[in-house]
Parts: C-alpha cells; sequence; structure tokens
C-alpha cells in the first residue's frame, strides 16, 4: 500500500518542529493533532463521559421540581455542582466544546478524505505488480490459448462481475487491473458526512423551533400563541409573528383502563381551526397519534380532574361551575390536589380581603374508611368526592409576584391575612356553608388534559440525515475492497504449440478485514481459467 | 383485553426449563474441557505461536471420544434451550396478546435467547469453537436466572404510551443489537484472556495460572478477535437503527425526537462507545487489546443502562413494571 492509500488510521511520524518555526507551521501542527484519529477516538469517549452526570444528576431541562429537591438535599454541593453546569450538561459550553471539537476533528479527516477518494474513483485502477506472488493471495495457471485470448477471458469474467477493469497490452505480454468496493469508503464518507448534517438539522431546529404547553379542561381551548401558554420555550429565530394560527378546544377526554387500573388508552376529542375564522375540523387525539397541521404537532401529555364547585354568597349571587384543574398525586388511583382561588365576587363594595380559596384533595372514587378521611381506590370516576378547606381574605394575588396555581400563598396565612374559615368532605352534590353564610357546593367533576404544542423545523432533515448515516454505515461494513490482477504471457517458447499458450497469473488483495476473500480469490481463478484450461 | 393464564403459566414453565436444559448443557461443556484435554484448533493454535506449553498431551483415544460425545451434549443442549425459550416468549406474547419484550423480564429473556442463537451462528460459522459454548452459556444463566429472582413480572397488558407498532420495532432492535453484543463481549474478554497466554508464551512473560489453564484451550486470539469484531459489525448498525427508531417513536409519543431522557443519554453512550471500537480497531496503537477492552466497556455501558438506569434513575422509560 502506498502512503496515499494509508491515509486515515496510521499514525504519521511527527517530525520535531524546526526552531523559530511559524505560527503557521506551528497551527498546522495543530490542526493536524486535532483531525488525527487518535484525537477523535479521545473525544469520542470524552463525548461518552461527559454525558454521563447528564444522565445521573436532575437536569433542568427535564424537571426543575427535580434540581430543586436535589438543591433542598444537597446545600453545600449543589451549588457547586450548578457552577460547573451540571444541572444544564447538554447545553453546558463545556459539553458542547467536546462536541464541536469532535465535528471539527471528522470534518477535518472527511474533506481531504472526499477529495482523495474522488481522485481514486477517477483514477483507474493501480497498474499490476512486478513480483504476483509476493501477495497474500496468488496463483499460475498455464492455459492452452493463445494470450489475447485468455486475456479477453479474465476481462469478461470480472466485467460480468462487476469489477472495474483496466487492460494494458505491453509487447505481447496483458496486464489486467481491477477493482470493486469503491462504495465502502462512499458509505464511510457518507456515514460521517451525515453525522454534520445532522448536528445541523439538529441545531436548526432548535433556533428556529418553539413549544408550548397548556391544561385545557373540557368545555375550552387554546389558540397557538406565547401568552395562552403554561409554559413555553421559544428559539431565538422564533418570534410570536411565526406561530401557525391554530386554535383547538377540547371537547370530550376518555379514558380506558385494564382490569389492574392500567391505562389502556387516552383521547382527547379535539375541534381546531388552522386559522382565525376558518373551517373547524374534528381530530380524536391520543398518546402515539398527535394531529400534524401546518408544520405544528399537538400532543396530549397528560390528563386529571377539575373538581367544579358553585358559590352561593349570602346576598344570593352565585358562580355556578366553577372550576380549577387538580393535579395526579398518584399515578394509579389519580388522587389529586389542587386549590380554586376566587379574587373576585359579584356584588358592589367587596374588597380585596374578602376573597374566597378552596385547597382540595379530590378522589375520583371514594372509598370510606370511615373516620372522615378520603382514599381514591380507582383512577375512573365512580363516585367522585372532595375533602376541601376553604380560606378567607387576601390572597395577595395582587403583590405583583407570581403565583402557583395549584397552590395557595402560604405566606399570606402566616401574616394572618388569609385564615381558614370551614373545612369537610363532599360527595357530588353536596354542600358546606361558612360562617358567613356563604354555600359552597361540589358539583362533581370535569376533566382536563395537558396538551404540548412543537414546532421544529430542523426535524425531517435531522430524520434524513440519520438514514443517510445508516446506510452509510451499512455500506462501510458490508462492503469490501479488494484488487485483483492479471498477467497473461506466453508461456516459453518450448514446444511446437508455445504461441498458442498461456500463463496465466492471478493475484488478489483485501484491502479490508475479509475472511471470505481467499475463496472467492479461488473461484474468481477457476473462473478466469477455467474455460480456457489446459487439458493434459 | 384479559391475559391468559394458562397460557402466561405455561410460558413461565418453559422458561424454568430453558434454564434447567442450559445448565444440562453447561455440564456437557465442561465436560468436554475435563475430559477432553484440548480441542484441535487450540492445538493448531498453540502450535503456530510457540512451543507447545506443558499438558497440551492429547488424552486417551477413549477420553477423547467421551469428551466430543459430552461436546454434543452441550450443543444439544445448547439448541433445545434456545428453543425453550422462543417457546416462553412465544406464550407470553400469546397470553399478553402483545409483543413479548415490554418489560425488563421480557427483554433480558429474549437478550439471553439472541445472545444463545448469535453463538450458535458463531458454531456454525466455525464449527471448531464449539467449547466456547461454556463462556456463554454461563452467564445467560446467570442473566435469566437474575431476570426470573429480580425482574419477573407478571404478563400484563400495556399501557396507553407502549401502544405503538414501534414497540415491537424499537425494542426488536434492541433485543437483537444487544444479544449479539453481549456474545461479542463474551469472545472479546476470551481474546484478552488467549492474547495475555501468547504473550507469555513469546515474551517470556509468565501469565497468570488460571490464565495458563485456560489459553491453550481457547482458539487464536486473532480468530476470538475477528469473530468479536463481526458481531459487533453486524450489531453496530442495527443499534443505530434501534436508536433511529426510538427517536421517531419518541417524536410520536412524548413530542420531541430527542430529549436527554436517562434512557436516551445512556443508548448515545454505548452508541458512541461501540463506535470507539470500530474506529480502534482499524487504528495502530489501539487495534487488539485496547479495543477489546473497549468492546467490554460497551457492554459494560449496556448492563448499566439496563439495570441502573431502569431500576435506580427515574426516566421515561421506567418500564421494568416492577414496584
Amino acid at each position: 500500500m502506498t502512503v496515499v492509500e494509508a491515509l486515515s488510521t496510521a499514525p504519521e511520524p511527527v517530525a520535531p518542529l524546526p526552531r523559530g518555526a511559524g505560527p503557521i507551521a506551528l497551527a498546522r501542527r495543530w490542526w493536524r493533532a486535532l483531525t488525527s484519529m487518535r484525537t477523535a477516538l479521545v473525544l469520542l469517549f470524552l463525548l461518552a463521559v461527559a454525558a454521563v452526570p447528564g444522565s445521573l444528576l436532575p437536569q433542568r431541562s427535564l424537571s426543575q421540581s427535580n434540581v430543586a429537591a436535589y438543591f433542598a438535599e444537597h446545600p453545600d454541593l449543589a451549588p457547586w455542582l450548578d457552577r460547573l453546569r451540571l444541572f444544564d450538561v447538554f447545553s453546558s459550553p463545556w459539553f458542547a466544546a467536546i462536541y464541536l471539537l469532535l465535528f471539527v476533528s471528522l470534518l477535518g479527516c472527511i474533506v481531504p478524505r472526499t477529495r482523495q477518494h474522488w481522485r481514486v474513483v477517477r483514477q483507474p485502477p493501480p497498474s499490476v505488480p512486478a513480483r504476483l506472488d509476493r501477495l497474500t493471495l496468488s496463483q499460475d495457471t498455464a492455459v492452452d490459448v493463445p494470450t489475447p485470448e485468455a486475456a479477453d477471458v479474465a476481462v469478461a469474467t470480472l466485467r460480468a462481475q462487476r469489477w472495474r477493469v483496466v487492460r494494458r497490452d505491453a509487447a505481447g505480454v496483458v496486464e489486467i487491473s481491477a477493482e470493486k468496493g469503491y462504495l465502502r469508503e462512499v458509505g464511510n464518507l457518507v456515514f460521517h458526512g451525515a453525522l454534520v448534517v445532522l448536528l445541523a438539522g439538529l441545531a436548526y431546529g432548535r433556533l428556529s423551533g418553539y413549544e408550548g404547553s397548556i391544561l385545557v379542561e373540557e368545555g375550552s381551548g387554546f389558540c397557538n400563541s406565547f401568552q395562552q401558554y403554561d409554559t413555553y420555550r421559544n428559539g431565538p429565530l422564533a418570534g410570536a409573528g411565526d406561530l401557525a394560527p391554530l386554535c383547538a378546544d377540547l371537547d370530550a377526554f376518555s379514558t380506558e383502563y385494564a382490569d389492574n387500573f392500567t391505562p389502556t388508552r387516552f383521547r382527547a376529542d379535539l375541534t381546531y381551526t388552522r386559522e382565525l375564522g376558518g373551517p373547524a375540523a374534528t381530530y380524536p387525539l391520543e398518546v402515539n397519534s398527535p394531529l400534524r397541521t401546518d408544520g405544528v404537532r399537538l400532543y396530549l401529555t397528560g390528563h386529571g380532574y377539575s373538581p367544579r364547585f358553585t358559590i352561593t354568597y349570602p346576598d344570593g349571587s352565585q358562580f355556578t361551575d366553577l372550576s380549577a384543574p387538580f393535579l395526579p398525586e398518584d399515578p394509579t388511583t389519580l388522587a389529586s390536589t389542587g386549590t380554586l382561588k376566587l379574587p373576585d365576587r359579584p356584588g358592589e363594595g367587596v374588597g380585596e380581603d374578602d376573597q374566597l380559596a378552596i385547597e382540595g384533595f379530590f378522589v375520583p372514587t371514594a372509598a370510606d374508611l370511615g373516620d372522615n378521611r378520603l382514599v381514591s381506590v380507582d383512577p375512573r370516576p365512580l363516585n367522585p368526592a372532595v375533602a376541601i378547606v376553604v380560606y378567607q381574605g387576601s390572597l395577595g394575588l395582587d403583590s405583583g409576584a407570581p403565583q402557583n396555581v395549584f397552590r395557595l400563598d402560604q405566606t399570606q396565612i402566616e401574616r394572618g391575612v388569609l385564615a381558614e374559615v370551614a373545612s369537610g368532605n363532599l360527595f357530588a352534590g353536596q354542600s358546606l356553608t361558612l360562617p358567613d353564610g356563604t354555600e359552597i357546593r361540589f358539583e362533581g367533576y370535569r376533566q382536563w388534559a395537558a396538551l404540548q404544542l412543537s414546532h421544529d423545523p430542523g426535524q425531517l432533515v435531522v430524520l434524513g440525515a440519520a438514514v443517510a448515516a445508516l446506510i452509510g454505515l451499512l455500506g462501510s461494513l458490508v462492503v469490501r475492497r479488494r484488487r485483483i490482477w492479471v498477467r497473461c504471457v506466453p508461456a516459453p517458447a518450448d514446444g511446437p504449440q508455445a504461441a498458442s499458450r498461456t500463463v496465466v497469473q492471478v493475484g488478489g488483495l483485501a484491502r479490508s478485514d475479509n475472511p471470505g476473500f481467499a475463496a472467492q480469490f479461488q473461484e474468481l481463478v477457476d473462473a478466469i481459467t477455467g474455460p480456457v484450461a489446459r487439458e493434459d | 383485553m384479559a391475559v391468559n393464564d394458562t397460557l402466561a403459566a405455561w410460558s413461565d414453565t418453559a422458561f424454568t426449563a430453558s434454564i434447567v436444559v442450559y445448565s444440562v448443557a453447561i455440564v456437557g461443556y465442561a465436560g468436554e474441557y475435563a475430559f477432553g484435554r484440548q480441542g484441535r484448533v487450540a492445538r493448531t493454535s498453540a502450535a503456530q505461536t510457540g512451543p507447545a506449553p506443558v499438558g497440551t498431551i492429547e488424552g486417551p483415544p477413549n477420553r477423547q471420544h467421551m469428551a466430543t460425545r459430552l461436546g454434543r451434549v452441550g450443543l444439544a443442549g445448547t439448541a433445545l434451550g434456545a428453543l425453550m425459550q422462543l417457546l416462553s416468549l412465544t406464550l407470553r406474547g400469546i397470553a399478553a396478546g402483545r409483543a413479548p419484550w415490554a418489560n425488563m423480564f421480557e427483554f433480558a429473556s429474549a437478550v439471553a435467547l439472541v445472545a444463545v442463537v448469535a453463538f450458535l451462528w458463531v458454531q456454525y460459522s466455525a464449527p471448531k469453537l464449539r467449547h466456547l459454548g461454556l463462556f456463554v452459556l454461563v452467564p445467560v444463566v446467570f442473566v435469566l436466572v437474575y431476570a426470573g429472582l429480580e425482574l419477573y413480572t407478571e404478563a400484563a397488558p400495556l399501557i396507553a404510551a407502549l401502544r405503538s407498532y414501534w414497540l415491537v420495532i424499537h425494542v426488536a432492535a434492541a433485543i437483537i443489537s444487544v444479544g449479539v453484543l453481549f456474545t461479542s463481549g463474551v469472545l472479546a474478554a476470551l481474546y484478552l484472556v488467549r492474547q495475555r497466554y501468547e504473550r507469555g508464551l513469546i515474551e517470556d512473560a509468565p501469565a497468570p495460572k488460571a490464565i495458563v489453564a485456560l489459553g491453550p484451550r481457547l482458539p487464536d486470539a486473532t480468530v476470538l478477535d475477528r469473530l468479536s469484531y463481526r458481531l459487533v459489525a453486524f450489531a453496530f448498525p442495527i443499534f443505530t437503527f434501534m436508536v433511529i427508531a426510538g427517536a421517531i417513536w419518541a417524536e410520536s409519543a412524548w413530542g420531541r425526537f430527542w430529549g436527554w431522557d436517562p434512557k436516551e443519554t445512556w443508548a448515545l453512550i454505548v452508541w458512541l462507545v461501540y463506535a470507539g471500537y470500530l474506529h480502534a480497531r482499524a487504528t495502530a496503537g489501539w487495534k487488539g487489546t485496547k479495543a477489546a477492552r473497549i468492546n467490554l466497556l460497551g457492554f459494560f455501558a449496556i448492563t448499566f443502562n439496563f439495570l441502573v438506569i431502569n431500576l435506580v434513575v427515574a426516566g421515561l422509560h421506567s418500564y421494568s413494571g416492577l414496584t
């Protein structure tokens, strides 16, 4: 193998840099070191190691609350880990540094290799070596036909087996070079090139995509705008004006369970419009079956119950059918907790310190334990009940600080401006009366669905690149590069028929690990010499 | 959909039977070692690599005959055990009305089956390596016993998120690739033993006793290296496909194709390690021993991903069915 062919992996001997070498020589030295296979290997393992803490420590991108819990558990260690960005490993500069270096190293390797393979593909296979018997596989066979004819058979045989063949005639001797398996290196280059495209697609999707989540109760809906989402994330290139004008209403939500409460099906029946005032369409949104339209995807990511209340104030004014989503505490039985906040009340002359809040524990199917405690025994709403604690006073909503909609602001209670006034367990239709005469009636429930809307314009690029990488990978592992050389020499003139005799010398070289090549070589030699083999 | 308890019970019986049959096969293989002293492959390779070490004298002909018979018992037991396992998984699939690889118990069993089938392929392509069955079956039985004791889950219907044809595709690809990598890892470990033994012969660097005892009975280091590599070369694209299929499924189930869920992260780590192996095997200074160690590291990462990430670290892939 010549030096040019050995390109990829063999470490080149590194001469010491001459004294006073310029910055260019130095840069070149660094570049070569970075693009060497050893550096790439080290970076590959470094990337694997760097990903480990991201899987073992809680990550902000996955769960803010888990990170907060970790901070609470390890108050001394957590800030240090945070300084090292260990709760945001996959968006940390050091993680990015490793994969960017790896991709630079990869590019530095595949660009020259692509150029070189391009040259190799355009060049004819190299000429026949002087000594074929020095190759690992070689065989000489005498045949009873003149040299040109023997060569014709060899060329035809090789061509029929899709070898790339070059024939050179000189001074009565015919030399044939054949090569096969160019697709191995093509596959290799496609694989690595596709990884670069994949990374680019990932970055593009991250920059131009957005994602919003929202809880929607049966009978309500939402439109695709950042103001409406409970939480959202948008890439720097995704502005509010780029959002697809999709609106959707949740008509009904249903769940199916197997015998052991394994939820086997969730279904959110949606009515949606693709533009404001446009025609409405329906879609049964299920897990594993998102709504895909206009480049956005709408997912069903969770569900739960919202207890419904009717509140009648002493003056007779009423709020009917108020509800607030409660969050499941127990995923099996869907026992849930939440808070219904009532900052306003009908009527005039009502101050800020006359606000109401209902803290509650909702069970879809209540079992009576006999001691006034509610327990949920089934995730289906067979016997809904709620245990509530009612507070009256100031909720502190006007302070400007953001509040958790599922919980009360405990500092208001500590400050004494919000006080518990009543508590009790209610089944559907039952009511509780506060000391001031206000009646709270538990009407039942409605279901809510957690929806997520995503837009990622890069994901088709990523998919295409991944598939290309897989195809390239297969090519680089399955295709085998190999060469065959044939030299047809007229037999020594020692008999009357010497002119019609030829010695066919065949040599073979496998250029990649190829245990089956010996057998294949033998078959090839038999095919080349078989039809014209000497019969004596 | 109700689970058919009768079939599920038969599936469990077949599972137990497979462990018993594999154990018989292990006794057969071990007997081949005890009586046969040494196989033909090892003799040839010992002849190639240097002076015959002590203890390579062939056993008496009748003992040799006995060894061959016991070896056949091992091989037959391996094949029969694999059939039992196949039966166990099939019955469980029918009983639960779904693909039989939806929890850790079923996954471990299926991986062990693929590892055994991969080894049967090794035997088919190189029949002289029959006695290596011992080294594949011992860890396989260990995996099965562990799965039966610690990971066992009743046949049960699927939760909504797993009700997708991607379960069949994605998990099947995971099982095939992991099972084949399992056998490749065993061969890499044997390679390291044999390599150390051969180095001891050439360099006059005495190898530890266990290696001296085992080394002569193993095939040539290059044979082990090549088989181990071919298994990785087979499994790596399937593993890659598994990750892609998982990403496609995640896109429709979880709203994003990649989200650094711990399981996803570890799939990437495993992928990187085996990619490292493939590169290392073609790099001067890394091929041979270092590459084999990377192969083992890869399987360690797979095991960690399976046990620790599933059972200890919370994530979206928490489908063990264990409570």
